[in-house]
């Protein structure tokens, strides 16, 4: 690159930050409060729309010169909606589980008033004198955050933000480079893919640079369809731009002239924010023909996937876009080398191309001295299940199941007892107790029979049978499976049906064989990634917990009293209270009915065993219980 | 064009460089069972996945059908582990494949009676559940019927009809176990676009689409190319 050209970029971009940075600066230190809203789907679920139209109305209804911003996630999805006020004269305090009555509260109290609302306090961003901040939590010690940094504390939908906390510097810095260059750098990070295989980044890129073929194409693959995981989606939902950039220097690595970013359809919030990024991204010349002035031209499009699971394997990604139906195809030749159209294609998960600003901007042996050996840097999870804290983390590589769990995410709520979790996803595998002490990284996780997937971690407690767990789970990938190839279509079928029958006390002893001996082939013998990882989940409770799918088969047991063909329920006579007719009330097929003495009985031919009374059965008594299997019941007086 | 010497079997054999596996066995007189490969094609669906075979230097079993042949390349079409995949694979299309080869109409041309001697498996499969699938027959056309609980999903028709013929009078509809071969809108042959030209049907190896008589020609996709004696 020639002097001239590169001071003409540096030039430019000089302007534009500047212009995004007084903005910033006037928005924090205009002397007025700014009040930031989470409006991720997490936060709309929770309510967060409501509580931002009622800020709105009420700022507008006061007269008051303050700024109310939406923002993405935090990562705090269990306390959404939540609401982040920063006043003059107060450090920044993040309030959770926020409704229109506390918004309007806080308004009047706190923005209006002097008084800080305490009691729906959840922290503050920064240390100070009488709110806990964030960074004292006891999860703090944990985490390290990288790519999930700005979520939640920019708006997704202004450039400025992104731009004001360093973004686009990286793409700057990238275009004074030579490609090898940036190539050689993203492999000294030894930057492992996180979609879930964990593909060397920089190998990939390599192959994809030496590729002959033009033009080639840089696709950004957001199609995240695990149940229980949505690190993606608060990602392109917080920090859109973040993506964009990556793909920008992934391009200009590669020789890519044009990109597409693969995004679901059910992802409509994602969808319309990344559109607007790369509106603004195009309007300031970061996108398009000749970036910041220099001879590199680069475009985005975005593609709305219909939702199909197996669009997320890279090939069948492809198809998709070309028009054709989400079928994968086999590989040799990999997408690197003929992907879309025939052409060299980069295709990269989300967070693996938000890795690289970071990385670009604190050079390779940052990034390399996080995490272990054989995995860099850190990891994102999507805590989900019965845990406390469900929401998204980011720990370094390394850190224990244990240290996430109980640390990160405060534990099983109830005061149940842990018993499993289901990491990776569908295509992942349920781990013990015994595993919890694991330090996470790709490779010791793919060692005791589950894998990082793209990071979803769904915690199971003594209430959850494993069985059942394999079977939801086959049941999902076998109703995703394109129906190609034959392992997948009708082996996981197989399997289903066996697991079926012993959830439902039918199996037979040889059944777990039989599903043993067929997980092993359909991961051998299937064509793609779907096929090859959809037994995981029977392999590995079939591993850890073979002890239930016996109790199941032999003495028709469900040790979790989940499975409900092999449960019944009962009324303790010693515990019921007969002034109280609360289960009476609530049974929805009247199978339950006081005798003589006003002891409810329930009439086990009528009971569907929908768990309504259990739930309605005030806990002072707790008179309902479960039998398995369900003869155990004693004989109704 | 670069030829390269390579063994399948114990066999010496000289095949064109970048030639899939399966092609070179095939015309080398070396049967592997194959279903949804067309050599006339482009690319194998590797779909079927009954091409198993072992490749001294890879510790798993490949598909035939995609495997290039390579200077040195030692195949082994009877290692247990591609044998293992292979029979699985045709024992689960067997497991939702009506065994009624007395009341075919194809049991002559049937390639699925040829598959299973050489895998030595059985027809009836003891250790799966049987899948029947279900599936209304369509005997509107006058000339076939189609049975789609006999269709082994291997695409040939479809290929045919659409590559060959250029037509595309029928496709793959539905996804997963639901999979099947249809016209659009799954409207009965004889309403749908389809010409009859019986096409489809005389390249059909497993019997759901099969002449009204029986009878009728069939032509074998993937027979072996003669070598040129020169």
């Amino acid at each position: 690159m020639k002097v001239d050209e590169l001071s003409t970029i540096t030039a430019a971009f000089q302007g534009i930050k500047e212009r995004a940075e007084s903005r910033w600066q006037k928005l924090w230190h205009s002397g007025q409060p700014v009040i930031l809203v989470g409006t991720a789907t997490c936060g709309r679920a929770a309510g967060s729309l409501e509580v931002l139209q009622t800020l709105r109305d009420e700022v507008k209804k006061q007269s008051l010169e303050c700024q109310v911003i939406e923002v993405g996630c935090m990562g705090y999805c269990y306390t959404e909606p939540i609401v982040i006020i920063s006043k003059p004269g107060y450090p920044s305090i993040a309030y959770g589980h926020v409704n229109p009555v506390i918004a309007e509260r806080l308004i009047k109290e706190f923005i209006l008033g002097d008084n800080p609302c305490l009691e729906f306090v959840i922290g503050a961003l920064e240390k100070n004198e009488f709110v806990p901040s964030f960074s004292e939590f006891p999860r703090a010690e944990y985490e390290q955050k990288i790519i999930l940094k700005n979520c939640g504390y920019i708006d997704p939908e202004q450039i400025d933000h992104f731009i004001a906390s360093g973004g686009y510097e990286a793409l700057v810095k990238v275009l004074g480079m030579p490609p090898e260059e940036i190539i050689d750098e993203v492999k000294k990070s030894e930057l492992r893919g996180r979609g879930g295989a964990g593909f060397p980044t920089g190998e990939k890129w390599e192959i994809c640079r030496h590729s002959r073929g033009r033009p080639k194409y840089v696709i950004c693959n957001g199609d995240e369809g695990d149940p229980g995981a949505f690190m993606d989606r608060t990602i392109l939902e917080s920090d859109p731009h973040s993506v964009l950039e990556g793909m920008v220097i992934a391009a200009y690595a590669v020789g890519a002239r044009y990109g597409y970013i693969y995004v679901r359809a059910e992802y409509p919030l994602a969808v319309y924010r990344v559109q607007v990024a790369l509106r603004q991204a195009r309007e300031l010349k970061l996108l398009g023909k000749n970036i910041l002035g220099s001879n590199f031209s680069f475009d985005i499009e975005l593609f709305q996937g219909s939702g199909a699971f197996v669009c997320g394997e890279e090939t069948s990604l492809i198809t998709s876009i070309e028009g054709n139906p989400g079928i994968p195809h086999h590989r040799p030749p990999y997408p690197a080398v003929s992907g879309l159209y025939g052409k060299p294609t980069l295709i990269n998960n989300v967070k693996t191309l938000t890795y690289i600003r970071h990385i670009i901007e604190n050079g390779a042996k940052w990034f390399a001295a996080i995490g272990t050996e054989g995995s860099k840097g850190t990891a994102v999870f999507a805590l989900a299940g019965k845990v406390v804290n469900t929401g998204l983390t980011e720990v370094p590589m390394g850190t224990t199941l244990r240290q996430v769990i109980f640390d990160v995410g405060s534990g099983i709520p109830g005061g149940k007892c842990f018993k499993a979790v289901q990491i990776g996803g569908p295509s992942g595998g349920c781990l013990p107790e015994s595993a919890l002490y694991l330090p996470i990284d790709f490779d010791s996780l793919s060692k005791a029979g589950a894998m990082m997937g793209s990071g979803g971690i769904v915690v199971l407690d003594e209430d959850d049978c494993m069985v059942e767990m394999a079977h939801y789970f086959l049941e999902f990938t076998q109703w995703e499976s394109c129906g190609q190839c034959t392992f997948c279509r009708l082996g996981t079928k197989q399997m289903l049906e066996a697991l079926g029958e012993i959830t439902k006390g039918k199996g037979k002893i040889e059944d777990i064989d039989m599903l043993a001996e067929l997980a092993e082939d359909i991961k051998a013998g299937s064509l793609c990634g779907l096929g090859k990882t959809a037994p995981n989940s029977v392999l590995s409770t079939l591993r850890y917990f073979r002890d239930e799918y016996e109790a199941h088969v032999k003495e028709g047991r469900c040790p979790a009293l989940m499975c409900q063909e092999l449960i019944a329920y009962y009324i303790l006579p010693k515990k019921c209270e007969r002034s109280c007719d609360a289960c009476v009330g609530t049974c929805t097929v009247e199978a339950i009915s006081p005798n003589k003495d006003r002891i409810k009985v329930i009439d086990k031919e009528k009971c569907v065993k929908c768990n309504t009374c259990l739930v309605a059965c005030p806990l002072q008594y707790n008179a309902i219980v479960k039998f398995s299997p369900p003869d155990q019941v004693p004989a109704s007086r | 064009m670069k030829t390269v010497s390579l063994t399948i079997d114990g066999k010496e054999i000289r095949a064109k460089e970048g030639e899939k596996v399966l092609w070179v066995a095939l015309d080398n007189g070396i049967y592997i069972p194959n279903l949804c490969v067309i050599r006339e094609a482009l690319q194998s669906p590797a779909a079927c996945r009954l091409c198993f075979v072992e490749v001294e230097g890879k510790d798993k079993p490949v598909t035939a059908c995609t495997e290039p042949v390579i200077e040195g390349m030692v195949v082994n079409t009877q290692g247990p582990q591609a044998l293992r995949l292979a029979r699985t694979a045709f024992e689960l299309l067997m497991a939702s494949h009506p065994v009624e080869c007395a009341h075919c109409l194809s049991r002559d041309s049937c390639e699925l009676l040829k598959i299973a001697p050489h895998l030595k498996v059985r027809l009836k499969i003891k250790r799966l559940r049987g899948l029947p699938r279900g599936l209304p027959i369509d005997s509107s056309s006058p000339l076939f019927i189609y049975d789609p609980n006999k269709c082994v999903l291997c695409g040939r028709c479809v290929w045919v009809c659409r590559e060959r013929l250029g037509i595309g009078d029928i496709s793959f509809a539905h996804r997963g176990f639901q999979r099947v071969v249809a016209t659009f809108g799954d409207e009965p042959m004889a309403r749908a676009r389809c010409s009859a030209c019986d096409e489809c049907v005389t390249v059909c190896p497993s019997g759901a689409l099969c002449f009204k008589d029986g009878k009728g020609p069939k032509e074998e996709l993937n027979r072996p190319v003669e070598k040129s004696k020169s």
